[in-house]
């Protein structure tokens, strides 16, 4: 396949998000957002629960964004989505693109009914999920996806006693067309994973990891380096599976050639929200990892 | 069908700039770039644009010589932090206001 | 053309000649049948639609409430639980202005389980924002669900067809299914103001202030609650609108004319009685044996409960000595909910009729002949002043 390489430099610089928008400073999905928007294009309908990026799309009557949205209720999301293809393909539209966009609490928890009968139904859209591992737009609540020990303002003192969910995975087991996990901190890594996805018809997910300096802990300009961070320790792998097949991509690819990797608790140690993790703790983290990663290393042999 | 009868009113947004207004006025730093060493401006010749590629708010120009659009700037640092070159660094921004003041008063 | 059929059937009959596009729907007792037929009749190509068979309620309205959105013309139906399980996206279809159509089969709500009739699934609805229209027969099932379409189309507001569980979506009865190419002169092309266009793109349903805000251009728009009052305001003009479509739909089709209430026998009647569904054809060989024996009374069948037609009302009762209302449903904790919005709609009224109230067939308890017949005979014959709590027919049996 002849594949352009995408860089800053060809990258369009058409923007489809406006500036002056509610998102916090720093915000890690906003950087996501418009680098995803310029994969996407205009001929796309975009399908969003109640999250951060209700706020960030803009409050009524002003849009931050350019790209039509229809914004519904907490748990339909891939319901509503479905019902969005089907009209388009009964007026003959199918080149439009709709693209359902929820936040990790909207996906993992209260949106997974419907979402799981979507891919199991084959329906044809793109489903992101950015996961800022809470629920940021209600003020920092543990969702499924938030780690084992960090602290949210439901789990205040001791941190979250359970493990997260394993959403990407639990998504790859219904066989969609097309998984990939994505990190903010790799956008043009989402970018080339959008602009695949696209291509495909069927169901196709993208989990991304996004880093929230508030929801998280970390100062604003840290948001990029914390995701790389989570990445390079190979806490947060980025993946695609096609045909049932899991393959590393980009730069968690990289690390199969590296002997160690940095460790976790460089990663977990900068951010507030993991101050209740014990020493042990952050070495049982690293013990997973390195599992994980002999794993890998294993497979490629 | 009958817009004569019913104005049919809701919640429908369009599309423009400064939803949360001029979110320059968040910034407590700003970011300043040295044109003499941001690559671009450099070799003038298109090339790095990480700072472009991270703003999460999108308000750095890809030219030869990067502007930031200081009216909706937020502050955040993510375009210094990334900045392989070092080019940007983060000015209080009441250090900058003084500054500016004195150089007001001196004209 | 005569058919003998199901009143599940008669709606999807109705669905189809309404060239919906997109239909929404998750099984449940007594509805099954009528999605069931619509699957049918999308497989075997004689409606040209999308069936999207979703895993719940709430995404059966979640994809209409898309659909709808997004251009097509979309249906869903529902009973019970089901209508109780899309609730959040009962209210958000008509906060949206989405034309939609649904018909709810009424059956009791749990708990306990019932599966049988009553009116609790969508009186408990009523609040949301709705027009909803109760009908009697399997003619004004199929009647009512082409004229819905039409009428949600025109003010943008979605529209419920209920009929009664079992007494109407499983008995067979012989009704007309009107000729396809009449409905397509009576029935426009889907229409909805604010369909989302990728050439022209709107933020649709977004978080929406308490004060109105100028948007771009300077220009001040509606807060949340003039959203609201709008819609509240297209409700109340939905009346004469839908009194207008049914009026066109008559001179086509040649039924109708009582869209809003019908009445039987209620002209110089000195007792009305008042019930929605299919009980009201019930009650009138009650009425008709008390004519018999000199009591001047007559029914009042309530079609348009939402919005309510209070005019229509008061005209239709302010005359009579007495009303009683008999219904299937109640505002728990209060009472019967049709007797409470007609004593409040005759309030204003200088000479009110007294007013009596009956809760009956709750899950399916059997209605008997000789149970209205004495409720009835009893109100017309003894008290005549006001009263505030509901007597309950039939317990204990
Ligand atoms: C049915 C329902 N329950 C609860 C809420 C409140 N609510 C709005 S956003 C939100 C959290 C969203 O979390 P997530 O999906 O992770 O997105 P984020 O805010 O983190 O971007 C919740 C609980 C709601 N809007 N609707
Ligand atoms: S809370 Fe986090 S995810 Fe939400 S807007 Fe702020 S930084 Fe972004
Ligand atoms: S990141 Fe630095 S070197 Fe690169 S374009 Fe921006 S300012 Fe110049
Ligand atoms: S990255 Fe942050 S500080 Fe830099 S220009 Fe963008 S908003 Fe301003
Ligand atoms: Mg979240």
């Amino acid at each position: 396949m002849n594949k352009q390489v995408t860089n800053p430099v060809n990258l369009t610089a058409e923007e489809f998000m406006h500036p002056g928008n509610r998102a916090c400073s720093g915000c890690g999905l906003s950087t996501l957002y418009r680098i995803g928007l310029k994969a996407l294009g205009r001929d796309s309908i975009f399908v969003v629960p109640p999250s951060c990026l209700t706020v960030m799309q803009g409050l009524y009557p002003i849009a931050a964004t350019q790209i039509p949205c229809l914004n519904v209720t907490f748990a339909s999301t891939a319901a509503a989505a479905s019902g969005v293809r089907a009209a388009l393909k009964v007026r003959k539209k199918e080149n439009t693109k709709v693209v359902a966009w929820a936040g990790d609490g909207g996906t993992s928890d209260i949106g997974i009914q419907s979402l799981s009968a979507a891919i199991e139904r084959g329906e044809d859209f793109l489903y992101i999920c950015y996961d800022n591992e809470a629920y940021m737009n209600t003020g920092v609540q543990r969702s499924g996806t938030t780690p084992q020990g960090t602290i949210t303002t439901n789990t205040p003192i001791k941190g979250k006693i359970q493990k997260n969910k394993d959403l990407p995975k639990i998504i790859a087991a219904h066989n969609p067309t097309y998984v990939a996990t994505c990190s903010a901190a790799y956008p043009l890594d989402f970018y080339n994973k959008i602009i695949k996805a696209i291509s495909l018809k069927g169901m196709k997910y993208i989990h991304i990891h996004t880093p929230c300096p508030s929801g998280w802990g970390i100062a604003e300009r840290l948001s990029i380096t914390v995701g790389k961070m989570a990445v390079n320790a190979g806490l947060y792998d980025l993946y695609e599976v096609e045909n049932g097949k899991k393959t590393l991509s980009g730069p968690s690819s990289k690390l199969l050639q590296k002997k160690e990797l940095p460790r976790v608790a460089e990663y977990l140690k900068i951010q507030s929200r993991f101050r209740a993790l014990s020493e042990q703790q952050i070495a049982e983290i690293q013990a997973e990892i390195d599992t994980k990663w002999e794993g890998y290393r294993q497979e490629v042999g | 069908m009958d817009d004569k009868k019913c104005i049919i009113m809701t919640s429908n947004s369009k599309s423009g700039p400064g939803d949360a207004g001029r979110t320059g006025s968040w910034r407590v730093e700003r970011p300043v770039i040295d044109l003499k060493k941001c690559t671009p401006a450099k070799r003038q010749k298109a090339s790095c644009y990480l700072c472009w590629l991270y703003c999460p708010d999108g308000v750095i120009s890809k030219e030869l010589e990067p502007q930031i659009n200081l009216e909706y700037c937020k502050g955040c640092g993510i375009c210094a932090q990334e900045c392989p070159t070092s080019a940007i660094e983060m000015v209080e921004e009441t250090r900058l206001i003084e500054e500016e003041r004195k150089i007001n008063e001196k004209n | 053309m005569k058919r003998i059929e199901s009143g599940n059937v008669a709606a999807a009959l109705g669905v189809k000649l309404a060239k919906t596009q997109v239909v929404a729907a998750y099984p449940i007792t007594p509805q099954t049948p009528l999605t069931e037929k619509l699957s049918e009749l999308i497989e075997a190509g004689e409606l040209e639609a999308e069936y999207i068979t979703v895993e719940s309620e709430h995404s059966a309205l979640a994809v209409c409430i898309g659909a709808a959105s997004a251009g097509a013309r979309a249906f869903t139906a529902t009973s019970a639980n089901g209508l109780l399980y899309m609730s959040e996206q009962v209210h958000w279809a008509a906060g949206a202005r989405l034309p939609l159509v649904m018909c709810v089969v009424n059956r009791g709500v749990g708990a306990p389980w019932t599966v049988w009739n009553d009116h609790q699934d969508s009186i408990s609805q009523r609040d949301a924002g709705w027009i909803q229209i109760y009908v009697n027969d399997h003619q004004e099932i199929i009647d009512t669900v082409i004229k819905a379409f039409r009428l949600a189309e025109t003010v943008s507001i979605p529209v419920m067809v209920c009929y009664d569980g079992y007494y109407l979506s499983h008995t067979h009865m012989p009704f007309d299914v009107p000729d396809e190419n009449k409905v397509d002169t009576f029935l426009p092309a889907y229409s909805y103001k604010h369909t989302l266009n990728p050439e022209s793109p709107e933020n649709l349903n977004t978080v929406t202030m308490p004060f109105a805000r100028p948007d771009r251009d300077g220009v001040n728009k509606p807060g949340y609650m003039d959203i609201r009052h709008n819609l509240q305001q297209e409700l109340r003009t939905s009346i004469p609108v839908f009194e207008e479509i049914d009026t066109a739909y008559k001179a086509i089709f040649g039924r109708g004319g009582s869209p809003i209430l019908s009445a039987y026998k209620c002209e110089g009647a000195d007792f009305i009685v008042a019930a929605m569904g299919s009980l009201s054809n019930r009650i009138k060989d009650i009425v008709d044996e008390l004519n018999l024996e000199g009591l001047k009374i007559g029914v009042l069948s309530v079609h348009l409960y939402r919005p309510f037609p209070q005019a229509q009302i008061i005209a239709a009762l302010q005359d009579a000595k007495g009303v009683i209302v008999i219904e299937k449903a109640l505002s728990y904790g209060n009472q019967g909910a049709l007797f409470g919005d007609i004593k409040a709609a005759l309030y204003p009224c200088i000479k009110r009729p007294f007013a009596h109230s009956y809760i009956i067939g709750l899950g399916g308890r059997e209605i008997k002949k000789a149970d209205l017949y004495d409720a009835i005979k009893e109100s017309c014959t003894t008290s005549e002043t006001f009263e505030d709590t509901s007597r309950w027919i039939g317990l204990n049996r």
